[in-house]
């Protein structure tokens, strides 16, 4: 057991990526290091043990990388999916100091793999962990605790005491027990609030009892809450969430990556009135996929269908729950508790406005409908080929935007603009900074590993201080 | 399966995933090539994000284990002694000590009690207490029996995972197959080791199961020499201390006490939650087993000038033959059922690959 009423150097409240390697840093730096994590052992990590991979910037190809991907095109990339939204200051340096942890990290024992089968768009900029994000997080683990870094699990922290812009100590709950922890310096990377549903609820209203948390239950969003009602300066849209399309039977949390599904641009997607609701085919779906938590958070009952027929399996990756089959549409329909003659109704227009092209699933291809509304784009190939299958859709949230500025040693700003004197940031609690607005893959791992670095740099320094 | 199938995080460790990833439906030939493809060294198990307490349970090394062991009594042959494997080490334990007493009773029986407890130096005085015919033609037929079994257990193997007999004849994949068996190529979990015996990687189990591999291999080339010197050449053990057959049978020896001796502490250490039973079981038998076959062994060697040698040499042939007689009802059956996966891989693989 951790002796909790110890003094700490640092305290460092979440244990996912950021924490750990904001806790490494520290700790190597030669500080007294607590960890504080409220998950059970096995569910340690938050959303990082659901991760796979890392965007890094790299001169060369190496084995676990087909080419260079350099500063100019990660922040090219950036700006645009970004749209502006974004402290280019801020990502600049995130994207300078990626460039580390190409070696970073597997001196802290996280091992590569070559890039996964299907993820060949990813190849070149990205670099995948052997075994995903729970392997990843328990090489930290162990790295952490062979450097003598403290940690508790089950342990939450409720509050924290700040006076005159400074920590003081955090009130937790460790193993059933409230307990106060002291600390010369903390860094928060406790992560965003997409698992407080009645948060979600500010924004919106009922519909987000309908939305699926992709990953850790614990993202209450406690610490944010915290450092704002303390003067800490937000950024970032409140409402603003990373919602895609995933498969309704999902689990409620932690269902990770299995139960996204990947079969809407081969097919249409209906609401529970059946009817189209936006153009399946308008662009590719890892551009795309990300808009559609929305469009079906839209939705009456939040709930949605993808209807594909048997061409179309083979293009899209498996998702954990079979489809639900039939012989017909009015079949399938009548499965899936929608109107069976709505249903053929709407299959029947698809297959009337597909004009003939060549389908290419690799390109924007010439298979697009003609006076359809809303129009499919490409991959507009008829729905005509027995047996048929449906999937039901619901939005998944994957991580929340709002978060706290910080400044480049990833210390917390205040409202005066000023920031605070030991109390950093790392990880999706100040990622806003740098991501205002869409998802760029593996971009949250690389702004928790770099600002938790800065960030365990910067409280070692302060507590020595 | 179909979760690891959306997943596929665990690519990199081994073998099992990228075949998995070739299907999308898994009938149960499937299954079984995939669970002897498994070497169990649960890289997957503690990097998986689905790993119980999740509410998807994922635990593949204990699911693979179970599917290998079903497959093991499944192929064997016949089909009545396929409980064999169900209490493997109950079942190893009953048939190597039955053979201890049964070749006690005949030495005593026929050879006597003079005999057995007696100094005896020089030439071919192993077969005055196992007389000659006595330590050849049992043994024969006991490892012709084993070969039929395996062979039977192969075919059946083959058919059930859906290959043709066309197959085997693509030495490429058989290469391939060798290389990876003899390096045990996926006991490096992708160059991170394996999950063993918990959750931290380690080389150590990949090391242990390299001597017990080439121990066993050595101790089989000391026996064949010693065979080729006897029947052909006409020399009789016990041979000089300088010899082709004791000094490999002395290394390969060695090698075996430490490698079974390393993997049984692993397993005692190791942890349950991704173990299956009757696998464990079969595991500990088999290097009980071994380890036993070279203890004796060597202590016959040291002891071969002195009266106990009569004694040693009884239990040391008996130890012998409970691990020959067992051998196609317990854990060697990986060996085959292994090294056919690994074929059906590389012939997989390639076809993959040139389509």
């Amino acid at each position: 057991m951790v002796d909790l009423s110890a003094p700490f150097d640092v305290l460092v409240v979440g244990g996912g990526n950021a924490g750990l390697c904001a806790a490494i840093t520290a700790r190597r730096a030669g500080a007294r290091v607590l960890v504080l994590e409220s998950a059970i052992k096995d569910f340690r990590g938050g959303n990082s043990r659901h991760t796979r991979d890392i965007r890094y910037m790299h001169r060369a190809a190496t084995d676990f990388v087909t080419g260079a991907y350099t500063a100019q095109e990660f922040w090219e990339d950036l700006r645009q999916v970004t749209g502006g939204e974004t402290n280019e200051h801020l990502a600049r340096l995130t994207i300078q100091n990626s460039e580390e942890l190409g070696d970073w990290m597997p001196a802290n024992g996280v091992r590569w793999q070559k890039p996964l089968r299907g993820t060949l768009h990813l190849a070149k900029s990205n670099l995948f962990m052997l075994g995903g994000g729970k392997a990843m997080m328990n090489a930290y683990y162990e790295t952490a605790s062979k450097l003598g870094v403290e940690t508790a699990y089950e342990s939450e922290v409720s509050e924290l005491k700040i006076r005159d812009g400074e920590f003081v100590s955090a009130l937790a709950f460790c193993n059933g027990a409230s307990c106060e922890v002291n600390a010369k310096a903390i860094v928060v990377a406790a992560g965003g609030f997409e698992a407080n549903i009645p948060w979600l609820k500010e924004y919106w209203g009922d519909a987000a009892d309908n939305f699926i948390i992709r990953g850790t239950k614990h993202n209450q969003g406690r610490m944010l809450k915290e450092l704002l009602r303390h003067g800490g300066k937000p950024v970032g849209d409140p409402r603003g969430c990373h919602a895609v399309a995933l498969d309704a039977r999902a689990p409620k949390f932690d269902g990770g990556i299995v139960t996204r599904l990947d079969s809407v641009p081969f097919g249409i997607v209906v609401n529970k009135n059946v009817k189209r609701f936006y153009d399946e085919g308008e662009d590719f779906w890892p551009k795309r996929y990300a808009i559609w938590g929305k469009l079906i958070a839209q939705q009456p009952d939040q709930i949605a269908y993808s209807i594909v027929d048997a061409k179309a399996l083979p293009h899209f990756m498996p998702s954990v729950f079979p489809p639900v089959e039939a012989r017909s549409i009015a079949e399938l329909a009548s499965s899936l508790d929608l109107d069976p003659q709505a249903l053929t109704a709407a299959v029947d227009e698809l297959n009337r406005a597909a004009q003939p092209g060549t389908f290419d699933p690799g390109s924007l291809d010439s298979c697009r409908t003609e006076g359809l509304h809303p129009p499919k784009s490409h991959w507009a190939r008829p729905i005509d080929t027995p047996p048929y299958y449906g999937y039901p859709l619901r939005p998944g949230i994957t991580f929340t935007y709002l978060g706290v500025t910080v400044d480049e040693q990833a210390r917390v700003i205040m409202q005066d603009g000023r920031p605070a004197k030991n109390i950093f940031a790392a990880g999706e609690v100040m990622a806003g900074n740098i991501l205002g607005k869409g998802y760029l893959a593996g971009f949250g791992l690389t702004i928790g590993s770099v600002f938790g670095r800065i960030a365990g740099r910067g409280a070692a320094s302060r507590a020595a201080a | 399966m179909t979760i690891c199938n959306a997943c596929r995080y665990c690519e990199g460790y081994c073998a099992v995933f990228p075949a998995m990833e070739m299907r999308r439906t898994f009938t149960k030939g499937d299954l079984v090539y995939l669970a002897n493809l498994c070497f169990d060294c649960r890289d997957c198990y503690y990097a998986c994000q689905y790993s119980p307490p999740h509410e998807f349970a994922i635990n593949v090394p204990k699911l693979m284990a179970e599917l290998r062991a079903d497959s093991y009594s499944e192929f064997s042959w016949p089909i009545i002694l396929s409980g064999l494997f169900k209490r493997n080490s109950l079942a190893v334990a009953l048939i190597t000590g039955a053979s201890l007493v049964i070749i006690f009773v005949l030495v005593l029986g026929f050879i006597g009690r003079d005999v057995l407890f007696a100094t005896h130096l020089g030439e071919g005085t192993f077969y005055r207490v196992i007389p000659y015919a006595a330590m050849t033609i049992p043994p024969l037929v006991i490892a012709l029996y084993g070969l039929v079994v395996f062979v039977i257990g192969a075919v059946r193997f083959w058919r059930a995972s859906g290959g043709v007999l066309s197959d085997v004849i693509d030495f490429q994949a058989f290469w391939r197959a060798t290389q990876d068996a003899f390096g045990l190529s996926y006991m490096r979990g992708g160059g991170a080791g394996c999950n063993y015996p918990d959750a931290s990687f380690s080389q150590s189990r990949r090391w242990f199961h390299h001597l017990v591999f080439y121990g066993f291999l050595l101790d089989f080339a000391s026996t064949s020499m010693a065979a080729v010197y006897d029947h052909f050449l006409g020399w009789q053990a016990p041979y000089p201390l300088l010899s082709w057959p004791v000094v490999l049978g002395t290394i390969g020896g060695i090698g075996l006490l430490i490698g079974t001796s390393g993997l049984l502490f692993l397993k005692w250490k190791s942890d349950r939650d991704p173990a299956e039973e009757r696998m464990l079981n079969m595991d500990v038998a088999f290097l009980v087993l071994l380890f036993l076959t070279s203890l004796t062994g060597l202590v016959l060697l040291a002891l071969r000038d002195t009266a106990a040698m009569g004694t040693l040499l009884v239990i040391h042939l008996a130890v012998v033959a409970g691990l020959f007689i067992t051998l196609p009802y317990g854990k060697f059956a990986h060996v085959v059922y292994r090294y056919a996966a690994l074929v059906r891989y590389a012939i997989e693989q390639r076809r993959t690959e040139s389509s």
